[in-house]
C-alpha cells in the first residue's frame, strides 16, 4: 500500500508538504488573525507575472517570481497608504493585472510554455531539488522575520491605531508582512498552483484557531495540521490518480468543513 | 515651573476639503480633568488624533508636556472607542496590556515591564482576569484592560475616545470611580457626545464643534450656555436627561 514512497519524487513531494506547511504556520496565521485572505489571494495572482518574467527572461519562474511578488505585495501596500482607491479595489485590480503581465511575458517568449500549468495549479510531484532548496531557504528567512517581528505583526494586527500611538512603525511593518505573505506565495507555488494556494495558506489557520487562542500554540498546530493533510491530499491524488494541487485544496476544504462541526 | 500637558494654538484641520477643525485655543494643565463635548462629527477625535500625533495639522501649533505631538508618545496613554476590535483575536488579558510597554522593535519585554502590566491590572481591579482571552470578557472588563493597557505606559496625560459608548450605564459610576483615582497621577481628558453624565465628574468642559466655544470649569458651564448653544445642542442633548442644560 505504501510503496510510492520509495519513489525519489514522492519523497520530494513529502518534503515539499511539509516546507508549504512551515509557511501556512507562520504566514498563513497572521492573515487569518489580520484578515487580509483576500489581499494574499491578489499578491498570489500578481505573483503570475513574475513566472511569466521568468519564461520570458529564461530564468527559474519560482525564482523571477520572489522579486516580482514582494515589489507587486509593496505597491499594494504603498498604494492602501497613500493613493485614495478603496482596499477592495486596489485587490481586485492588483489580482488581475499581475495575471495579465505575466500571460504577456509568456506571449512575448517565442514557441510554447511547457509547464505553465504547474505553476498555476500546482504539481507538487514534479517538485525538483532546485525546488525544494528555494523553499528550505524561504522557510527559513520567513520563521527568522517572524521571530523578530512577533511584538509588532502582532501590535498592527490586532489594533494598528494603538500600535502607532506606542510609536510602532506600523508602515513599515505593513509592508514586512505583506513581503513575508509575498515570499509564502513562492513558497507554495510548486505545490498548489497560484490559482489555489490562498486556501492552503489560510485553511490550516483557520481550522485551528477555532480551537486555540494562544498565537503560538495556532502557529504550530496550523503547521502540524497543514503537513498531514497536504500529505493526505498527496496520497489521494496519487492513489487516484487526480490533480494533486486541486485534491489538496479539496482535503484542506472538507478538514475544515468538518472541524467547524466537531467544533460545534 | 511645570509644562502644560497640553497647548493648542491656532490649530486647525481640514480633511477632503472640509474644514473639520478652525482655529483652536486649548490649553490642559497637569492633573486637570477636562472633558470635550459636542457632537457627532465636531472633530473631538480628530483632536484626539492630533495631540497623538496620528493626524498634523494644516496649521498651528500643538504641544504635548512641551514637545512636539511625535515625541511625546512616551508621556500619553490612549483608551480608544473599543468597537473596532476584533474580540476573537488570539491574544489574552495580559499580552493585551503589555502591548503598552512597547518600546520598540528588537526590544523583549522586560521583567520590569511585566510588573508595569500587571500593576496596571491591579490597578484596574482585572488582575485576576490576566490568562482571559478578550472574547471571554464584558464590555466594562474589556475597557478595564484596554485602561490597563494605556496606563501601562505610565503617561501624564490619559486621552480617552468616549468612554461611555461601550458600556452599560449602570458601568459608568464604576468607571468614573476608577479614574478619579488616576487624577492625582496625570492629566486626563475624556471626549464625549453625552453632556449629562460627564459634566458632573470632570473639572473642566470644553465645547467643539469645529470650532472650541467654551472651555472652562463644570459647575460654570452652565452660565457658559449661551455659548455652548452653538454647538448644535439639538445633537448633544438628545434623549439624555437635561442635567446640565436648563430649558432651551
Amino acid at each position: 500500500m505504501f510503496e510510492f514512497i520509495q519513489y525519489d519524487f514522492m519523497q520530494r513531494a513529502f518534503i515539499a508538504a511539509i516546507l508549504v506547511s512551515v509557511a501556512c504556520g507562520a504566514v498563513g496565521t497572521y492573515v487569518v488573525i489580520k484578515k487580509i485572505v483576500s489581499m494574499s489571494g491578489a499578491i498570489s495572482h500578481a505573483a503570475f507575472g513574475g513566472v511569466g518574467l521568468g519564461y520570458l527572461l529564461g530564468v527559474n519562474p519560482v525564482v523571477a517570481a520572489i522579486p516580482f511578488s514582494i515589489v507587486a505585495a509593496l505597491s499594494m501596500g504603498a498604494v492602501q497608504e497613500k493613493v485614495k482607491i478603496s482596499e477592495d479595489t486596489a485587490i481586485g485590480i492588483l489580482w488581475s493585472v499581475g495575471m495579465a503581465l505575466g500571460i504577456i511575458f509568456v506571449n512575448l517568449k517565442s514557441g510554447y510554455a511547457p509547464d505553465l500549468f504547474s505553476y498555476l495549479f500546482g504539481s507538487i510531484l514534479t517538485v525538483s531539488n532546485t525546488d525544494l532548496y528555494i523553499m528550505l531557504v524561504l522557510d527559513l528567512i520567513i520563521l527568522m522575520v517572524v521571530f523578530l517581528f512577533r511584538r509588532e505583526f502582532m501590535g498592527v494586527s490586532f489594533d494598528e491605531e494603538f500600535s502607532k500611538v506606542v510609536g510602532l512603525p506600523s508602515t513599515l511593518i505593513n509592508m514586512l508582512l505583506l513581503a513575508l505573505i509575498a515570499l509564502s506565495v513562492v513558497v507554495l507555488i510548486k505545490v498548489v498552483g497560484i490559482i489555489l494556494l490562498i486556501a492552503l495558506l489560510a485553511i490550516p489557520a483557520a481550522i485551528c484557531k477555532q480551537y486555540t487562542y494562544d498565537i503560538h500554540k495556532l502557529m504550530i498546530s496550523s503547521t502540524i495540521i497543514g503537513a498531514i493533510l497536504t500529505s493526505l491530499g498527496l496520497i489521494l491524488a496519487f492513489i487516484f490518480n487526480l490533480s494533486s494541487g486541486a485534491t489538496i485544496i479539496l482535503v484542506l476544504g472538507a478538514a475544515l468543513f468538518i472541524s467547524y462541526f466537531i467544533h460545534e | 515651573m511645570s509644562l502644560n500637558a497640553l497647548e493648542m494654538k491656532d490649530v486647525s484641520f481640514s480633511y477632503n476639503h472640509q474644514q473639520v477643525l478652525e482655529d483652536i485655543n486649548f490649553t490642559i494643565e497637569e492633573n486637570d480633568f477636562v472633558a470635550i463635548i459636542g457632537p457627532n462629527g465636531g472633530g473631538k477625535s480628530t483632536l484626539l488624533k492630533i495631540v497623538l500625533g496620528l493626524l498634523t495639522p494644516d496649521k498651528g501649533e500643538v504641544k504635548v508636556f512641551g514637545r512636539e505631538p511625535k515625541k511625546a508618545l512616551d508621556l500619553v496613554g490612549y483608551l480608544p472607542q473599543h468597537t473596532h476590535f476584533d474580540l476573537d483575536f488570539p491574544i489574552d488579558v495580559f499580552e493585551t496590556v503589555l502591548m503598552g510597554r512597547y518600546h520598540g522593535m528588537f526590544k523583549n519585554y522586560t521583567s520590569e515591564d511585566r510588573e508595569i502590566a500587571l500593576q496596571a491590572l491591579k490597578d484596574v481591579d482585572m488582575e485576576r482576569y490576566k490568562d482571559r482571552q478578550i472574547s471571554r470578557l464584558s464590555g466594562g472588563q474589556m475597557q478595564r484592560v484596554l485602561i490597563a493597557r494605556a496606563l501601562a505606559r505610565e503617561p501624564k496625560l490619559l486621552l480617552m475616545d468616549e468612554p461611555m459608548a461601550s458600556i452599560d450605564p449602570e458601568m459608568q459610576n464604576s468607571f468614573y470611580q476608577l479614574i478619579s483615582h488616576l487624577k492625582d497621577r496625570m492629566a486626563l481628558v475624556l471626549v464625549s457626545h453625552d453632556v449629562g453624565t460627564v459634566s458632573m465628574h470632570v473639572d473642566k468642559i470644553a465645547c467643539l464643534n469645529q470650532k472650541l466655544y467654551y472651555h472652562g470649569p463644570a459647575e460654570e458651564a452652565g452660565e457658559g450656555l449661551e455659548e455652548i448653544y452653538h454647538c448644535s445642542i439639538e445633537h448633544i442633548s438628545h434623549g439624555i436627561p437635561h442635567r446640565v442644560l436648563r430649558k432651551h
